[in-house]
């Protein structure tokens, strides 16, 4: 089970002040394994995945990445490396063009040369449908294409795991499902893919496993028809009773 | 009195001592340019350390940008005009006061004054850019620094040019105050030249000559202000029609 896991935390806290937000977290998710993670606002959902590429610092508790502790001094290299995010605000960078958003990183990190990282960039550009959008500004797209934008970004640089932190919740609904099938054809490659949504029918439908937190803690963990059926915890059973038509 | 203001004689009389003035105002465009500077450096230096985490480094800044906005520039210019003198003489144990030359104690006084504010540009600057810019810069790999050069820095010039025209405007203004301390600047010609004559001209000639520099400067703030709120498409765009209309 170890030696294929791709990322493994162990005794991962939280705490904010007083406030603990992630308690005693133990996971271990496996190389091209789809995980969604579910649960209600405050349940420290987000805080975990940002703590797994270190925007959020862990109080106590090892995550390590293809057996390599990520640590206050190489975070930096495990992010570049191994991962990207796509965030809940989209956070395109507004001073560049769509193509600069998507060349950055690969050109001054990756020392791609300019011209190779633009053809790859067009080519992620073309995967999310947005191609003629490359010399646009991101201001000048909706919702939906800014988040479609973000995702091709986040695959320009081959990363091995993609974090998703609720890549949905900002968008009018008639943008979701622009973004979701995005997030769907790519759920058919071999990326480690971790989703932080409210999405269930997205869940269902992509995650291998679904864990359920609540309180700081992981309160139900199974395949999604485990979870979404037959929950074990009261806590989820609510919760799910109250979301799911 | 418009009569004693429009005799064309004092205006002559006045006149008389221009070569003074332009003396006067190459001085003070030197001290303006070197005291800009001064600022500059301060400015960015405190302003970046505001905005980290370091708290003994911020509280050092915080200090210094609370003393030099909330006492007044003329005192400042005392300060080292008489203070810095005496404690330079007192820490090398010399046995004359040694004297900074105006210029120098212009530049400084100019300088570590407005380096006071143009820190708190730059620090507003920095942290008007949203917190996601950075953790966006972060999550893809670049450091600390890369994201500061790559990502928050390039959204911030845009939005500190016009306040921080403004602080050269008024930076420049301000060099008048050496008039009071040390002199050799366009006010203190000025000054002297009317305390000659009695010919209120002086002034007049004087406001001009700063009026002439200061209002491009001020239009300048409108341009950047104007530019910072526009759409960098539409600047895009415009400067293609621009080029269709060539052909």
């Amino acid at each position: 089970m170890e030696s294929n896991a791709i990322i493994r935390i162990e005794h991962l806290r939280k705490r904010f002040g007083d406030l603990q937000v992630l308690d005693n977290i133990n996971l271990n998710i496996k190389k091209g394994e789809k995980l969604v993670i579910l649960g209600p606002s405050g349940s420290g959902k987000s805080t975990l995945i940002r703590c797994i590429n270190h925007l959020e610092k862990p109080t106590s508790g090892e995550i390590y990445i293809e057996g390599e502790q990520v640590t206050q001094k190489n975070w930096i290299r495990m992010s570049r490396d191994h991962m990207a995010m796509v965030f809940q605000q989209f956070n395109l960078y507004p001073h560049k063009t769509v193509l600069q958003n998507l060349t950055m990183a690969p050109v001054k990190l990756h020392k791609v040369p300019k011209k190779e990282a633009e053809a790859s960039a067009m080519e992620y550009l073309e995967r999310v449908g947005l191609a003629n959008k490359a010399d646009a500004y991101p201001q000048n797209l909706s919702g939906g294409q800014q988040q479609r934008v973000a995702i091709a970004r986040a695959l320009v640089t081959h990363p091995d795991i993609i974090l998703f932190d609720e890549p949905t919740s900002a968008l009018d609904p008639e943008m979701v499902n622009e973004v979701l099938d995005v997030m769907v054809q790519l759920s058919k490659e071999d990326i480690t893919m971790i989703c932080v949504t409210h999405e269930m029918g997205f869940a269902r439908q992509v995650a291998d496993r679904v864990i359920f937190l609540d309180s700081a803690k992981i309160v139900e963990e199974g395949t999604p028809e485990e979870v979404f059926t037959n929950p074990k915890s009261e806590r989820t059973k609510a919760f799910f009773s109250k979301i799911l038509h | 009195m418009l009569e004693s203001l429009l005799d064309p004689w004092r205006w002559e009389r006045s006149l008389q001592d221009f070569p003074d003035y332009l003396e006067g105002f190459g001085m003070t465009l030197r001290v303006t340019a070197a005291g800009w500077l001064i600022a500059m450096c301060i400015g960015i230096l405190l302003g970046l350390i505001s905005t980290k985490q370091n708290k003994a480094l911020k509280a050092v800044s915080r200090i210094y940008i609370q003393f030099f906005q909330n006492t007044p520039i003329t005192i400042q210019f005392f300060f080292f005009y008489v203070g810095v003198p005496a404690i330079i003489k007192q820490l090398f144990h010399m046995s004359k006061a040694y004297r900074l030359s105006k210029f120098v104690i212009g530049i400084f006084g100019v300088g570590l004054y407005h380096g006071a504010y143009i820190a708190e540009v730059i620090r507003s600057g920095i942290e008007a850019v949203p917190g996601g810019q950075k953790e966006a810069a972060l999550s893809q790999g670049f450091t600390e620094n890369q994201a500061m050069a790559y990502v928050i820095l390039p959204q911030t010039l845009k939005m500190i040019l016009p306040p921080l025209t403004s602080q050269t405007l008024a930076l420049l203004k301000n060099t008048s105050t050496l008039a009071m301390v040390v002199g050799l600047d366009l006010m203190y010609y000025a000054d002297k030249s009317v305390g000659y004559t009695g010919y209120f001209q002086g002034y007049l000639i004087a406001a001009a000559m700063y009026f002439a520099v200061c209002f491009p400067l001020a239009m300048l703030v409108k341009v950047f202000e104007r530019n910072a709120a526009r759409n960098p498409e539409l600047k895009r765009k415009k400067k293609k029609s621009r080029g269709g209309g060539l052909i």
